[in-house]
């Protein structure tokens, strides 16, 4: 099969353009551990709120600047609904839910993930700048989804 | 709608039958032109809504109608209309001595399990979106009127099947028509992808009557994007087919080769199904490996989409050249702008180009965190569907109607005033959605002020801009009506009937290998590589032993 020489090129760049995005996220993804948030691990939810450390969410201090927050989705909340951390924290949320699909997001920062009922999802950030961050539900959960919203006060 | 007396060819031995098929043809499209106009009066409450100019009563909430709109326009305007579509090609170019009965009942089952989904979501017992993630659990009737409309798109595809089969075995020497090839190739694909929402029915039904007492929510999601994914390539082939077959006939040209059309749509057929994953970057039970080997095989279908695009763009070039045009600006100026026919394919396409590059962004693994659930994705799902493919599909309506029903098309300047006021609707529209996205305005939310939030504030300006452009999209979708409307009731049957053909391959063009007709071989390889894709991730879900969730309605 004849292909126009002019075509080939074209596919050529195409792909070879292809390969360059694909080798920029491959580097990333090992030299950086740029990963989407993947964590596997179950969890019981009908008794999330019986389940540690679940059972008790909120911050936890594990080291200077090093926190871990854990955080119950439910319609139309976040349990905590307000952590306060100094500036240069590194945060790692691990996240489920207690009834349906919620959304765990924090707008102009790289959290993001989703929160499925009988999952923990976990995803890590530094916060450099201090401010008072949105932390919002961007998956549809019901009627009152647009309210489900908590805070993040880095100090 | 009596077009048995409207078809072009009556001196032809298979005129009735044909004409029979183009009644068939124009039902499917007048009916995705209905669905549309409500799609749409949906569309633009929501985005008034979403930019607090109004507020939705309770009996028309604002995810009540987000379902409708969503529904309406991703599920059944597109399927309707690639089906009659399909339908048209496969009638059109293979002659047919057999019945038409199982093309209408395709046809009816799919209306049937449209008007039983539409009516559940509006009584507001399936306020679960278009995506229906368990475990919001709907109105079990959602869920058949759903699988009612996919079984009714199986119809059709094993009507367009067989008369491929019967025409190859009376024809073994003969490469099977283009057009009929396209279409079957891309009903191919639908079926293996449907396998995928079918299973998730047997999974949601029994469980949304109570006969199962959980359900597996990240085995439905995975099920769902199976399909999910294809189902965009199912749009996107829609429109690939008239872009190559029916655009080329606006101004006289040839299909630029036809080997390599078939080589784009068997890649198509490989590749659109084992890529779901790249909608799951984020889901926690997945692992990160498969969704790294979902984003390379997503990479791998961009490829017949740069084929598609030489090919289009040389389809011009050849055409201006031998009516002695030469160069870029000649060339564009040479081409019937005035034509809705073309014009509506050919703003599809320069929407497509900055649409297609997105969806590489979304694709691209890690990146995917800064857009995953904004306005962003709104934008892209408008710039692609919402643009090239519903604009496509606008403008070969009005090339279909009048050669399907033998009518003159009602108010053609009207037409074309439509299609540049909503490829301009769209640009602002999808822009400003893009744009809102970045700044991490969320989709599928009501109201995005969170009670003045900081931060929120700054997505304010966009949503207007959204329901501005918006508004433009709606008042064109309403002028299409009006001239797919007026076409019938105004009945003008000129003398030499309207035609709609498919345009010749390019005298040029190589001879196609026999090999790309074995479809059935195709199909074979299309479904190991989708099975290949998911096994892992599907055999990891399953040893996770993962929790089954009771569900609830959270509406």
């Amino acid at each position: 099969m004849h292909v126009h020489r002019s075509e080939r090129l074209w596919i050529f760049f195409g792909v070879a353009m292809l390969a360059v995005f694909l080798g920029m996220i491959t580097t990333a993804a090992v030299v950086d551990g740029l990963v989407p948030p993947s964590r596997v691990q179950t969890i019981d939810p009908t008794k999330v709120s019986q389940t540690p450390p679940f059972d008790h969410p909120g911050l936890h201090k594990i080291a200077d600047n090093v926190y871990e927050a854990y955080y119950v989705a439910h319609i139309f909340s976040f349990t905590p609904a307000s952590i306060e951390i100094p500036a240069g924290a590194r945060v790692t949320f691990y996240v489920t839910s207690a009834d349906v699909e919620h959304g765990f997001s924090i707008p102009e920062t790289g959290v993001n993930t989703m929160v499925t009922p009988g999952w923990v999802s976990s995803v890590s950030h530094t916060f450099t700048t201090p401010g008072t961050f949105l932390l919002i539900c961007n998956e549809y959960c019901g009627s009152g989804h647009q309210l489900m919203a908590a805070k993040v006060v880095v100090k | 709608m009596t077009a048995a007396s409207a078809s072009p060819r009556t001196d032809e031995p298979f005129a009735l039958s044909r004409a029979g098929g183009n009644l068939l043809a124009l039902t499917h499209i007048y009916t995705s032109t209905l669905v549309l106009g409500i799609g749409a009066l949906f569309g633009l409450l929501q985005g008034f809504s979403r930019a607090s100019l109004i507020t939705m009563p309770p009996e028309f909430d604002y995810y009540r109608m987000l379902t409708a709109h969503g529904v309406l326009m991703a599920l059944v305007f597109t399927t309707f209309f690639i089906t009659g579509l399909f339908t048209y090609a496969v009638y059109e170019t293979i002659p047919r001595v057999r019945s038409l009965a199982l093309g209408w009942t395709g046809y009816c089952v799919m209306l049937v399990g449209t008007v039983l989904t539409t009516v559940v979501i509006l009584q507001g017992d399936a306020s679960v979106l278009y995506t229906f993630y368990a475990p919001l659990k709907a109105s079990p009737l959602f869920y058949l009127g759903a699988t009612l409309l996919v079984l009714g798109t199986w119809c059709v595809a094993f009507d367009l099947i067989f008369n491929v089969i019967w025409f190859k075995r009376a024809n073994p020497a003969k490469r099977i028509p283009l057009p009929a090839f396209l279409a079957v190739t891309t009903m191919i694909m639908w079926i293996i992808a449907t396998l995928g929402v079918v299973a998730e029915m047997l999974l949601l039904l029994p469980w949304s009557l109570g006969w199962t007492p959980g359900i597996d929510v990240e085995l439905t999601r995975m099920l769902f994007w199976y399909f999910g994914h294809p189902l965009v390539y199912f749009w996107i082939m829609g429109a690939y087919t008239i872009w190559y077959t029916l655009v080329p006939t606006t101004f006289k040209g040839k299909i630029f080769s036809d080997a390599l059309t078939r080589v784009a749509f068997v890649m198509l057929l490989l590749l659109s199904t084992p890529v779901g994953l790249h909608h799951q970057y984020l889901d926690p039970g997945v692992s990160a490996g498969w969704k790294w080997m979902h984003t390379v095989l997503t990479y791998g279908v961009v490829i017949p989409s740069f084929m598609t695009a030489f090919a289009i763009f040389a389809c011009f070039e050849i055409a201006a050249k031998r009516a002695g045009k030469r160069g870029f600006l000649a060339t564009v100026r040479w081409l019937p702008w005035k034509n809705p026919v073309f014009a509506g394919p050919a703003c599809g396409m320069l929407l497509f180009i900055p649409g297609g590059f997105g969806g590489i962004v979304n694709n691209s693994y890690s990146m995917d965190v800064l857009v995953h659930n904004t306005m962003w994705i709104v934008g892209h799902f408008h710039i692609t569907v919402g643009g090239p493919v519903a604009l496509t599909f606008i403008g070969a309506s009005y090339g279909l109607i009048p050669a399907l029903s033998g009518r003159k098309l009602f108010a053609p300047k009207l037409a074309l005033i439509q299609v540049y006021t909503f490829f301009v609707g769209m640009t602002i529209m999808a822009t400003a959605m893009h744009w809102a996205g970045l700044l991490g305005s969320p989709r599928r939310t009501s109201d995005v002020s969170y009670m003045g939030a900081q931060g929120a504030a700054t997505w304010h300006p966009e949503m207007l801009w959204a329901a501005f452009g918006g508004t433009l999209v709606a008042l064109s979708i309403l002028m299409f009506i009006i001239v797919a409307t007026g076409t019938y009731v105004a009945n003008e049957r000129p003398e030499v009937p309207p035609t709609f053909e498919f345009a010749p391959t390019d005298e040029d063009a190589m001879e196609t290998p026999a090999v790309l007709d074995r479809l059935g071989r195709w199909a074979v390889i299309a479904l190991v590589l989708a099975i290949l894709a998911y096994a892992g991730p599907v055999s990891g879900e399953i040893h996770a032993h993962a929790y089954l969730v009771p569900g609830m309605r959270t509406w």
